[in-house]
């Protein structure tokens, strides 16, 4: 019965492509809690559209593409953070000016250029065949950091997510973990972006935080929920594109979206009894 | 010896001063209430005395063996805080400051002794976005009082509090100033209350309008004109 599991998994670009894929879940997941608690989801959308228009001119310029990239990212989320923490400028607002501008410039380097091979869909909408063996290293590097980031921080994380004033007033470093998680989400959705699309990345930053809050109730239970959910729709998700031959990061998303019902159902009827 | 001198401080908002001329003194076990209309400069008070906001003149000094992750700060509740799933027991050992992974026995123990100090032991297991809003600013001032000894800063602890809760806060707000003798620094719109249990009072208005006792406030025409009705609760 499980026969077809073996099969996918025995392909390598398949069984690359899933563990970096849980490896990138699992980080996006711990990351999105403290994003989405803090109201700052919209950074992931907004980073991912960065990350679509570095890519491209990556490509144009015939670079390799990670070692451009992620510093770009990385600095367009320090500047993202910086602006939503001041309240003469939009936050929001800034987010939608700076993605839409980046989609574009990507998608006119894109087509301008002569001699590239891809199609702009495989940026958009990801694509499992992209993810080289050198993609999975930085992948598990990022995830043994990112858990290093929660397990030594864990208490502190939780703090400055908590109440940032408080923090800040009993002398903790909070700008520093600010960052600290701008450029670990960047590097996230940098990673994961190739894999799941441009357009859906930000899906992984969002989803499994939302579908956590919907039953657990403590910071901890939510981060662990959160976590497992993520890596379990993934896999879910690969597996269906597998099964059915539906595009991966879609499938993903779509898993998750089925996750945060289910959840949410679970909840209501909870509250009825 | 006194815990923080302000010493003709003044504070500014992008580049224009919205407070100054502060001078005064913070002395173990003061109760230390700050009154003034909105925009007079409370809040700005204290950042400043917090060192979130640097004073644009002057100094503020914190006294010897008061260091910075000493002071306990009780700011306003925020918007995130009302649906952020946290346990009470998370909420109240945030306030603990230790470099250690895990708390100790012992940190574990005071953020319970300080929950059942406000009488709030019995929340301890509870989830905080459920609490009312008395309880949670108990929970959140037993926060405030693992993360000091001496100092406790407080922005309007009693605002959006139905008046028999704000009444509870204030008895237990005089409760940790007596017994734990930790010196209360807080901001408050109701000055009627307010002079009744602060030994001193700052009323600012853009600058100080009057620093002093309570009684002498009360005596004063700021005070009476402040208390008698303009801010009447």
């Amino acid at each position: 019965m499980f026969d077809w599991l073996f099969e996918m998994l025995s392909f390598s670009f398949m069984s690359r492509a899933i563990l970096a894929g849980m490896v990138v879940s699992l980080c996006a997941a711990l990351l999105g809690v403290s994003l989405v608690l803090k109201r700052y989801s919209m950074i992931g959308d907004g980073l991912s559209h960065v990350g679509f228009g570095a890519l491209a001119i990556a490509m144009a310029l015939g670079l390799t593409p990670l070692p451009f990239t992620i510093p770009v990212v990385i600095l367009a989320a320090v500047i993202l953070l910086r602006l939503s923490g001041n309240s003469r400028i939009k936050g929001d607002a800034a987010i939608g000016m700076i993605a839409s501008c980046s989609l574009a410039i990507g998608v006119t380097v894109l087509s301008l250029s002569k001699g590239i091979n891809a199609d702009i869909s495989s940026y958009l909408f990801g694509s499992i065949l992209i993810m080289s063996s050198s993609d999975l290293r930085l992948s598990l590097w990022l995830g043994v950091i990112v858990l290093l980031f929660f397990l030594l921080l864990y208490r502190r994380v939780f703090t400055v997510t908590f109440d940032e004033s408080f923090a800040r007033a009993t002398g903790m470093r909070t700008g520093l973990y600010n960052t600290l998680t701008a450029i670990l989400t960047a590097v996230t959705v940098v990673l994961g972006m190739r894999l799941m699309g441009a357009m859906l990345i930000s899906s992984l930053v969002v989803f499994p935080a939302l579908t956590a809050m919907r039953l657990c109730k403590s910071f901890l239970s939510v981060t662990l929920t959160a976590a497992a959910v993520s890596v379990t729709a993934f896999f879910i998700g690969m597996a269906l594109s597998y099964l059915f031959s539906a595009p991966a990061g879609a499938s993903v998303v779509l898993v998750n979206a089925g996750m945060f019902l289910l959840f949410s159902a679970v909840r209501k009827v909870r509250m009825m009894s | 010896m006194p815990l923080i001198t302000a010493n003709d401080a003044a504070f500014a908002y992008d580049g224009q001063i919205v407070l100054s001329d502060v001078t005064f003194t913070v002395n173990q076990g003061d109760y230390i209430c700050i009154v003034g209309e909105n925009g007079s400069g409370k809040s700005t008070l204290m950042k400043g005395l917090l060192k979130l906001v640097p004073p644009a003149r002057g100094e503020v000094r914190l006294g010897d063996g008061l260091s910075q992750d000493e002071i306990g700060y009780l700011p306003q509740q925020t918007l995130i805080q009302r649906d952020f799933p946290a346990s009470v027991r998370e909420v109240v050992e945030s306030g603990i400051r230790s470099r250690r992974i895990f708390l100790t026995r012992g940190d574990k123990k005071r953020a319970l002794d300080m929950l059942n100090l406000l009488e709030a032991g019995s929340l301890i297991n509870r989830s905080f976005m459920e609490l009312s809003g008395g309880q949670k600013q108990r929970v959140l001032l037993a926060r405030a009082l693992c993360a000091t000894r001496k100092l406790l800063l407080m922005d309007e602890p009693t605002a959006g509090l139905d008046p028999v809760a704000a009444r509870e806060m204030y008895k237990i707000i005089e409760k940790i100033n007596r017994e734990q003798g930790i010196a209360v620094i807080m901001i408050s719109h109701d000055v009627q209350t307010a002079a009744l249990f602060a030994s001193h009072i700052l009323h600012l208005q853009q600058t100080p309008l009057f620093w002093g006792t309570a009684a002498e406030y009360l005596e004063t025409f700021p005070g009476r004109k402040f208390a008698g009705g303009v801010c009447d609760v």
